[in-house]
C-alpha cells in the first residue's frame, strides 16, 4: 500500500468545491471527528481568493492540514465562454478545417440556423506535408522545415499553447513525436500537445477537439492552481492540492494541468462521487443522482456504488472531449426555468430560464417571469419569509400577482392551481427525461432509488419518484456540499481503454487477460507514485462489445481478469437481452473494448457528524420550527415544518412535512415515512408508487 | 396570445393535456431511442433514419411521433398507416390479429424510397384496435440495381429492389419464417437484418408497454378525449403561428438539376396563400413526372412541406392537428405526385430538400425573422462500390456530405450541416480509411463558398479522395449542381456543388453534374467534391466591413473576393479595411 501523505495522518483534510454561484468547503478531522462547513460566494476572476475565504470562514488553520482537494470550473469556465489561451494548431496538409467543419450536424433537429465557433480560430491552424494510413505506414514523409516554419508562425502570432494532430497518429504517432520535438526547440514553454498522447483513438474530430481543449486551458489551470498553492503555502500549508477530475479521481497539482481536460466537467462528477460514496455507506447502491439547481437539472447513474463512467461526453454543441468522465447528463429544468401558456392554451414549463440573473420573482432582484421556484414559493413549499428582505415589497403578493396574469388568467384556474400546475409539469418532463437517460444506459429506474441533493432536489424529489415509481429517495445530511464532500471521499483512480475491435472467436483472450495485468500494474504504479494514504486497491474490469455490424456498443462488466471468450459472449448476451429484450443467436458478437480501472480507496471518512451532534434535540416536536399550509396534490395541508439541525438522531416522521436546513428544503408527501439513518441520512419511502393525475383543476377553460 | 378563445368540446382541463400530451411523446421517443440503440444497420443506429410514432385506429392520423425521429419522416407514417387501415377494410390486406406486425416498403402506399421499410403494429385495448404503432428504419439494402438503393439512373421502381405491399411478417409475435425468407433472398447483406427486423419489432412493443401505462393510469376515456382535443390545440397553435404572416401569396422557384437520366432541370413552382389563419400550398406549374428516380410520391411531397414548417415553426408539436391548417393541393400531373411505377430513389434525399428550400423561399419574405436562405440542401450521397484486393472482398462505401446553410436575421450560416432532412453525423475521414481502400488528400472548409449577404451563407466542404487498390465505380445522387443555394431579401446564392473526377490524370466532370452512375476507377484516380455553400441573407453591401475583414483574414473569402461580393475594399499590405475607399464603392 502507498505511504500516507504528511508524517502525520491524524491532520485535516479539506474538500473544496468551486460551483458557478457558491464554494463550498468541507473539513473534517480525522480524530475528533469534527466537521467544519463554509459557503462562500464564488469569485468569477479568480477562484482562489473564494477558496481562501471559505477556509478563513472555516477557521481553518492551514498548518494543521493534511490534504486539500479542491474541485474547480475554471477549465468548464474557460471553454464554454471560449475565454481561452492563444492556441495554434499544426495539421496534416489538407486538414485544417477539421475542428470547424465538426462532423456535419446542427445545433437542433429542427430549426435552420445556429452557431458554431471552433475551439482554434482557423488563421491559427496551419497545415504541414506529412501523411500516415490507416495502418500506420507512413506514406509521406513529414516536411521538418514546414513544422519548424510553422511552429515560429504560431509563436509569433501569439500563441501561447501548440497543437500537434496528425491523422492517424493513433495508429502510429512517429510524426507527432517528431514534429513535437522540433517544436520544443523553439517553444518557450511546456505546453505543447500532441493528439495520440491524450486520446489514442480514431476520429479525428473528436481526438482533436479534446486535445485542442486541453492545450487551450492547460496555462489558464496550471497558473490558477500554481497561484493557488503559493497562497497556501503562505499560509503555512505544506501539503500537495490535489485537483479533481472528471472521472472521479483526483490528481496532483503538479501533474494537472498536462491532462487539463480532464477537469472540465469535475464539479458534477464530484457530487456524483459523494453521492455514490454516501449511498454505499447507507446499504443504497444503485442510485439515480439529481441535482437540481437554479438553472439545470444533472442526472447520472450509480450501479453497485460505482458511478456510469463514459469516454464520449459532448460538453456543449459539437464540443466532445474523449476522455473516461462520469456521465452527467443535463436534463434541462431548473428553480429558474420560466412557465408561460403558449398559443395553444397550453401550459409550458422552459425551456426558457430566469438563470441566476434576474432569477425567480420571488429573489427580488428584477425577475418578471415565474417561474418553478416561484410556484414553491407560492405552493407554502419555500419560507416566504425568508423571501422577504429589507428594502424590497412583499415578493409573495408580486409573484401572485405575476402568476394570475400569466398563467391563471389565460387558462382560466385559479392562481394556485396555476402554480400546483407548474411543478406539475415540470416534474412530468423532469421524470421523462431521467427515464430517457436510464433507458440509454439500459437499467429500469424503479431498480434504483433518487439521491437529491443541490438547492432545489429535495424539494422535487418525492414527487419524480412517484412520477418514476422509484421506491426510495435519499437525502444526504448537506446536500448543498455534496459536491465539496466529493472531493474528500474521492478515491484514487486512473482509466485505461484499450481497443480490439475483433470478432470474439478470433481473439487471443490470453492477450486480452495480459492486457488486463499491463494496465493493473501501471494504474498501481500511479497511484503509489501519487503518495496518498489508501486503505485498499479495487481494479475494475469491464468490456464494451456489439453484434457484428452494429456501431452501439453495450459494457459488460466482468468479476475478474481473467474471463474466457465463453464467459464473455455469455455476459454479453444476457446483457443484451436484458436491455433489448432481443435474442441474437444468428449473429457473432465484436470484443471491441477492454476496459481497466484501478482505485485506490481512500480511508472511510465517518459522514455521522455532518450535522453537528450538539444541535439535536430530543425530539421530533422540539425540532419543530414552524408549522404552515402548504399545498400537494390533494389540497391545502398544515404542515409542520422541522429545522434539520434541531431532529433528533434516527428520527421518524410521516408526512406532510417539510425539513429546512441552511442548503436547502426537503419536501415530505402526504403519506411518505421519511426516517434518518447513522449517517444522517433522511430515507423518504414513498406511498404510492403511481397515482392518478392531479384532480382536474376548475374544469375547461371558456 | 393566450388560451382564452380557446373553445373545449371537453371537460378536460390543460394540466391534464399538457400531462397527457408530455406522456404520449414520452412513448415515441422511447421507441425512437429503443429502435436507434439495437439497431444494426448504421443509417439507424449512427443517423437515426428511423422514426417512431402512434397513429390513430380510424384514419392513422398522426397522435404523437418521436421528437428525435428523421425529419422527413415527418408526415409519412400517418399516409402509410392510412393506407393499411383502408387497405384491411377494403380485404386487399388481411386483418389482423393481437400481436401482428405489418411490414410495408411500398412508396406509393404513403411512403418515400423502398429503402425505408415501415412496420406497423395495432395497438389493443379491451379487444379493440386503439391505435397503431408504427415506425419506420432505413435498410442498408433492399435489393435492384445498385448496393443501396440509390440508383441515379432507374426508370421503373422495379429497377430500385424489392417492394413490399403490406404483410404481417410478424403473426401473433412470431416472425413469418417464409415471408422472411423471400425478403432475405432479394436483398444484399441479408445475414445481419434479422438484427434490425428484431429491434424495429421491439421498438414497437416497448412502445406499447408504455402506452398501456399511460391509458391504466389516466384511463382509455380520458386519453382519447385528450387526444382529440391535443389535435384541435395543435391546429390553433399553427394557425396563431400563421397568423403573423401578411395576407396574400408568394410564390417560390426551386430547380433539381435533373432526373439523372435526361439532362434537364425539373422545377418546383410554389405558390403558397395566406388566408385567415390558413396557408394553402400550390405546386401548379411544377414539372411534370420525370423518366428518372427524382420523382417525389405524394407522402413524401406533404412531408417535405410538413418538415419545412417546422423548421420554421419548432414549437408546434408534430401532430396531425398541425398540419390541419396547412392545405396542399394535391400536385396531380407533376414529379411531386408520382404514380407506379416511376421511379422514386431520389425522392427522400434530394425532392424533398428542393420542395422544402420552396418553402422556404417563399416563406422568407412574410417571415424574415423565421425563415432564412436556402441551405445547402443536398444530402451529398457519393458511394463508391468495389472489390479490395487486400481484403479479398467486395465494399461498398457512402460519403455523405454536409453544406453550408443559409444566412438569417440573427446568424451568419452554420458551416458544413447536415442535409434539410436529416439529423445524422458524417463519419469520419479516418474510419472511412480504416474500413475502404481510400486515401483522402482534403476534407476541407470550400473557401468562397457561403453566398454573400448582410449575413452570409456558411461555408460548404471540399474534400478529395483517392482509390488506393482494386477497382471501384462511384456513383453520385447530390443536387444543387446547376445553380446554388438561393440567396434570400437582396443576398447571394451560395456556391453550386461540384464533382471533378480524375481518370489517369484526365479530369471530367459528369454530365448531370450532380448525378451520376458507375463510373469506373482504378488506383491513383480521383473524385473530388466541393458541396453548396448557403445562400445569403440580406444586402451583402449592408455587412459591416469588419466582419467582411475578418473573414478575408481567417482566408474564407480573398480580398477580391470581398471587393466583387461586397464591395468592401481591403488594403492589401496593412490587412485593414478602407473606410473611405469602402464608403465610396458601397455608395456607387
Amino acid at each position: 500500500m502507498s505511504s500516507p501523505a504528511s508524517s502525520d495522518p491524524s491532520g485535516q483534510v479539506i474538500g473544496v468545491d468551486v460551483g458557478g454561484t457558491f464554494t463550498d468547503l468541507v473539513m473534517f478531522d480525522q480524530v475528533t471527528k469534527k466537521v467544519s462547513l463554509a459557503k462562500v460566494p464564488t469569485t468569477v476572476e479568480n477562484q482562489a481568493f473564494g477558496v481562501l475565504g471559505a477556509m478563513e470562514e472555516a477557521n481553518a488553520d492551514l498548518r494543521e492540514i493534511d490534504l486539500i482537494v479542491h474541485g474547480t470550473t475554471t477549465t468548464t469556465n474557460a471553454v464554454l465562454e471560449r475565454k481561452l489561451c492563444k492556441t495554434g494548431l499544426i495539421t496534416t496538409a489538407g486538414f485544417r478545417d477539421i475542428l470547424e467543419l465538426g462532423r456535419r450536424t446542427r445545433p437542433q433537429p429542427y430549426g435552420m440556423s445556429g452557431e458554431f465557433t471552433p475551439i482554434i480560430p482557423r488563421n491559427l491552424r496551419l497545415e504541414v506535408d506529412e501523411r500516415t494510413d490507416a495502418a500506420g505506414k507512413i506514406i509521406k514523409p513529414l516536411d521538418e522545415a514546414d513544422v519548424k516554419k510553422a511552429a515560429q508562425k504560431l509563436l509569433d502570432a501569439g500563441c501561447e499553447s501548440l497543437v500537434i494532430h496528425f491523422l492517424h497518429a493513433y495508429a502510429n504517432p512517429d510524426h507527432e513525436r517528431r514534429a513535437a520535438k522540433i517544436a520544443e526547440e523553439i517553444w518557450p514553454n511546456s505546453y505543447i500537445n500532441m493528439g495520440h498522447a491524450l486520446l489514442s483513438e480514431s476520429r479525428e474530430f473528436e481526438r482533436g477537439v479534446t486535445v485542442a481543449i486541453n492545450a487551450s486551458v492547460q496555462p489558464l489551470l496550471e497558473r490558477y492552481i500554481s497561484r493557488l498553492v503559493e497562497e497556501l503555502s503562505h499560509k503555512g500549508y505544506g501539503g500537495d492540492v490535489l485537483v479533481m477530475n472528471g472521472n472521479g479521481g483526483m490528481v496532483s497539482s503538479a501533474l494537472v494541468a498536462r491532462e487539463a481536460a480532464k477537469t472540465v466537467m469535475s464539479g458534477p462528477a464530484s457530487g456524483v462521487i459523494a453521492a455514490a460514496f454516501t449511498g454505499r455507506k447507507a446499504g443504497m447502491e444503485n442510485l439515480i443522482t439529481y441535482d437540481m439547481g437554479g438553472t439545470s437539472t444533472d442526472v447520472a447513474l450509480i450501479r453497485n456504488a460505482r458511478p456510469s463512467v463514459s469516454n464520449e461526453i459532448e460538453i456543449e454543441y459539437a464540443m466532445p472531449i474523449h476522455v473516461p468522465m462520469v456521465d452527467v447528463r443535463t436534463v434541462g429544468a431548473g428553480g429558474g426555468s420560466i412557465a408561460s401558456v403558449n398559443s395553444a392554451g397550453l401550459l409550458e414549463v422552459g425551456p426558457h430560464s430566469a438563470g441566476a440573473k434576474p432569477g425567480p420573482i420571488c429573489y427580488g432582484s428584477g425577475g418578471e417571469q415565474p417561474t418553478i421556484s416561484d410556484a414553491n414559493l407560492l405552493l407554502g413549499r419555500l419560507d416566504a419569509d425568508k423571501f422577504r428582505t429589507a428594502g424590497s415589497s412583499d415578493n409573495f403578493a408580486r409573484v401572485r400577482d405575476v402568476f394570475q396574469e400569466k398563467l391563471a388568467d389565460p387558462l382560466t384556474i385559479d392562481t394556485m392551481k396555476a402554480a400546483a400546475a407548474v411543478l406539475q409539469i415540470a416534474n412530468t418532463k423532469m421524470a421523462g427525461a431521467i427515464r430517457m437517460v436510464s433507458i440509454s444506459l439500459g437499467v429500469d429506474p424503479r431498480d434504483f432509488a433518487l439521491f437529491a441533493f443541490g438547492g432545489a432536489g429535495p424539494l422535487h424529489a418525492t414527487a419524480l419518484a412517484r412520477e418514476l415509481g422509484i421506491p426510495k429517495v435519499l437525502v444526504p445530511a448537506r446536500p448543498g456540499i455534496t459536491n465539496a464532500l466529493g472531493c474528500i471521499v474521492a478515491d484514487l483512480r486512473h482509466d485505461f481503454v484499450n481497443t480490439i475491435n475483433m470478432p470474439l472467436d478470433l481473439v487471443d483472450i490470453d492477450a486480452v487477460h495480459a492486457l488486463f495485468d499491463a494496465c493493473v500494474e501501471e494504474g498501481e504504479r500511479l497511484i503509489s507514485d501519487e503518495n496518498i494514504e489508501i486503505i485498499k486497491l479495487n481494479h475494475l474490469f469491464s468490456v464494451d462489445m456489439q453484434f457484428i455490424g452494429q456501431t452501439h456498443l453495450l459494457r459488460v462488466e466482468l468479476a475478474s481478469s481473467k474471463p474466457s471468450a465463453a464467459d464473455l459472449r455469455q455476459l454479453f448476451e444476457e446483457a443484451y437481452f436484458n436491455r433489448f429484450h432481443v435474442e441474437l443467436n444468428e449473429i457473432r458478437a465484436n470484443l471491441v473494448n477492454i476496459n481497466t480501472s484501478v482505485i485506490g480507496e481512500r480511508s472511510q471518512l465517518d459522514l455521522s457528524t455532518l450535522i453537528d451532534p450538539a444541535e439535536r434535540k430530543a425530539t421530533v416536536e422540539q425540532a419543530r420550527s414552524d408549522t404552515r399550509k402548504v399545498y400537494f396534490d390533494d389540497g391545502w395541508h398544515r404542515t409542520p415544518v422541522y429545522w434539520r439541525d434541531h431532529l433528533p438522531a434516527n428520527f421518524s416522521l410521516e408526512g406532510p412535512a417539510i425539513i429546512e436546513q441552511m442548503d436547502t428544503t426537503t419536501l415530505i408527501e402526504p403519506g411518505d415515512q421519511a426516517t434518518c439513518d447513522d449517517d444522517g441520512n433522511i430515507i423518504i419511502s414513498i406511498a404510492k408508487i403511481t397515482g392518478p393525475v392531479a384532480e382536474a383543476v376548475s374544469g375547461a377553460p371558456t | 396570445m393566450s388560451g382564452k378563445n380557446n373553445k373545449s368540446s371537453v371537460d378536460l382541463d390543460p394540466i391534464t393535456l399538457s400531462v397527457i400530451q408530455a406522456g404520449l411523446q414520452q412513448v415515441c421517443d422511447e421507441m425512437d431511442l429503443s429502435f436507434s440503440r439495437a439497431a444494426f444497420s448504421p443509417v439507424i443506429a449512427e443517423a437515426n433514419d428511423r422514426s417512431d410514432g402512434i397513429y390513430s385506429a380510424e384514419d392513422g392520423s398522426l397522435i404523437a411521433q418521436g421528437a428525435g425521429g428523421l425529419p422527413v419522416f415527418v408526415g409519412t407514417m400517418q399516409y402509410s398507416t392510412r393506407s393499411l387501415i383502408e387497405r384491411i377494410r377494403n380485404g386487399d390486406t388481411p386483418a389482423p390479429m393481437p400481436d401482428d406486425i405489418y411490414i410495408v416498403n411500398d412508396p406509393y402506399l404513403g411512403g418515400t424510397h423502398l429503402m425505408d421499410v415501415r412496420f406497423a403494429r395495432p395497438f389493443y385495448r379491451n379487444g379493440e384496435i386503439f391505435c397503431w404503432l408504427s415506425n419506420t428504419g432505413h435498410w442498408p439494402d433492399t435489393g435492384g440495381s445498385v448496393p443501396g438503393g440509390f440508383s441515379a439512373s432507374a426508370t421503373s421502381v422495379e429497377q430500385e429492389g424489392l417492394r413490399l405491399p403490406p404483410v404481417r411478417l410478424f403473426k401473433q409475435g412470431k416472425l413469418d419464417e417464409e415471408i422472411y425468407a423471400i425478403i432475405c433472398s432479394n436483398i444484399r447483406v441479408a445475414d445481419q437484418r434479422i438484427g434490425d427486423v428484431k429491434a424495429q419489432a421491439a421498438a414497437l412493443m416497448v412502445g406499447e408497454k408504455r402506452l398501456n401505462e399511460i391509458l391504466d393510469r389516466y384511463g382509455d376515456d380520458t386519453v382519447s378525449e385528450a387526444i382529440v382535443e391535443l389535435r384541435r390545440r395543435a391546429a390553433i397553435q399553427m394557425r396563431s403561428c400563421i397568423s403573423q404572416i401578411a395576407d396574400g401569396t408568394y410564390h417560390s422557384l426551386a430547380y433539381v438539376d435533373s432526373d439523372g437520366v435526361v439532362n434537364e432541370p425539373l422545377e418546383i413552382r410554389l405558390a403558397i396563400t395566406k388566408t385567415a389563419d390558413r396557408l394553402r400550398f400550390d405546386f401548379f406549374g411544377s414539372s411534370p413526372p420525370c423518366k428518372g428516380p427524382m420523382n417525389s410520391v405524394l407522402a413524401t411531397t406533404l412531408s417535405s412541406v410538413y418538415l419545412a414548417m417546422r423548421h420554421i415553426f419548432p414549437q408546434v408539436p408534430i401532430s396531425a392537428g398541425a398540419f390541419e391548417p396547412l392545405e396542399i393541393i394535391r400536385p396531380e400531373g407533376t414529379f411531386l405526385d408520382a404514380r407506379y411505377p416511376r421511379p422514386v430513389s431520389g425522392c427522400a434525399a434530394e425532392v424533398s430538400q428542393r420542395i422544402a428550400e420552396a418553402v422556404f423561399a417563399a416563406l422568407v419574405v412574410p417571415l424574415p425573422d423565421l425563415v432564412t436562405a436556402a441551405p445547402a440542401g443536398t444530402s451529398g450521397n457519393f458511394a463508391l462500390g468495389g472489390y479490395d484486393p487486400d481484403r479479398s472482398r467486395d465494399f461498398v462505401m457512402y460519403q455523405l456530405s454536409g453544406g453550408g446553410y443559409g444566412g438569417n436575421a440573427d446568424h451568419d450560416g452554420l458551416t458544413n450541416g447536415c442535409s434539410t432532412i436529416g439529423i445524422s453525423k458524417a463519419p469520419p475521414v479516418e474510419i472511412m480509411e480504416q474500413a475502404f481502400p481510400v486515401l483522402y488528400h482534403r476534407y476541407a472548409l470550400r473557401e468562397g463558398s457561403g453566398g454573400a449577404g448582410k449575413q452570409r451563407g456558411g461555408f460548404g466542404l471540399d474534400y478529395e479522395l483517392e482509390l488506393r487498390r482494386g477497382n471501384a465505380t462511384a456513383s453520385f445522387v447530390m443536387d444543387h449542381g446547376r445553380f446554388g443555394p438561393q440567396g434570400a431579401l437582396g443576398g447571394r446564392d451560395g456556391q453550386p456543388n461540384t464533382v471533378v473526377i480524375s481518370q489517369s490524370g484526365k479530369t471530367c466532370i459528369p454530365e448531370h453534374l450532380s448525378k451520376e452512375q458507375d463510373i469506373p476507377l482504378k488506383p491513383g484516380d480521383r473524385v473530388r467534391v466541393q458541396t453548396p455553400g448557403g445562400g445569403g441573407y440580406g444586402d451583402p453591401l449592408t455587412r459591416d466591413p469588419q466582419r467582411v475583414l475578418e473573414d478575408v483574414l481567417l482566408d474564407r473569402y480573398t480580398v477580391e473576393q470581398a471587393l466583387n461580393l461586397f464591395a468592401v475594399v481591403i488594403d492589401q499590405k496593412s490587412m485593414r479595411v478602407d473606410d473611405q475607399e469602402t464608403a465610396d464603392k458601397r455608395a456607387d
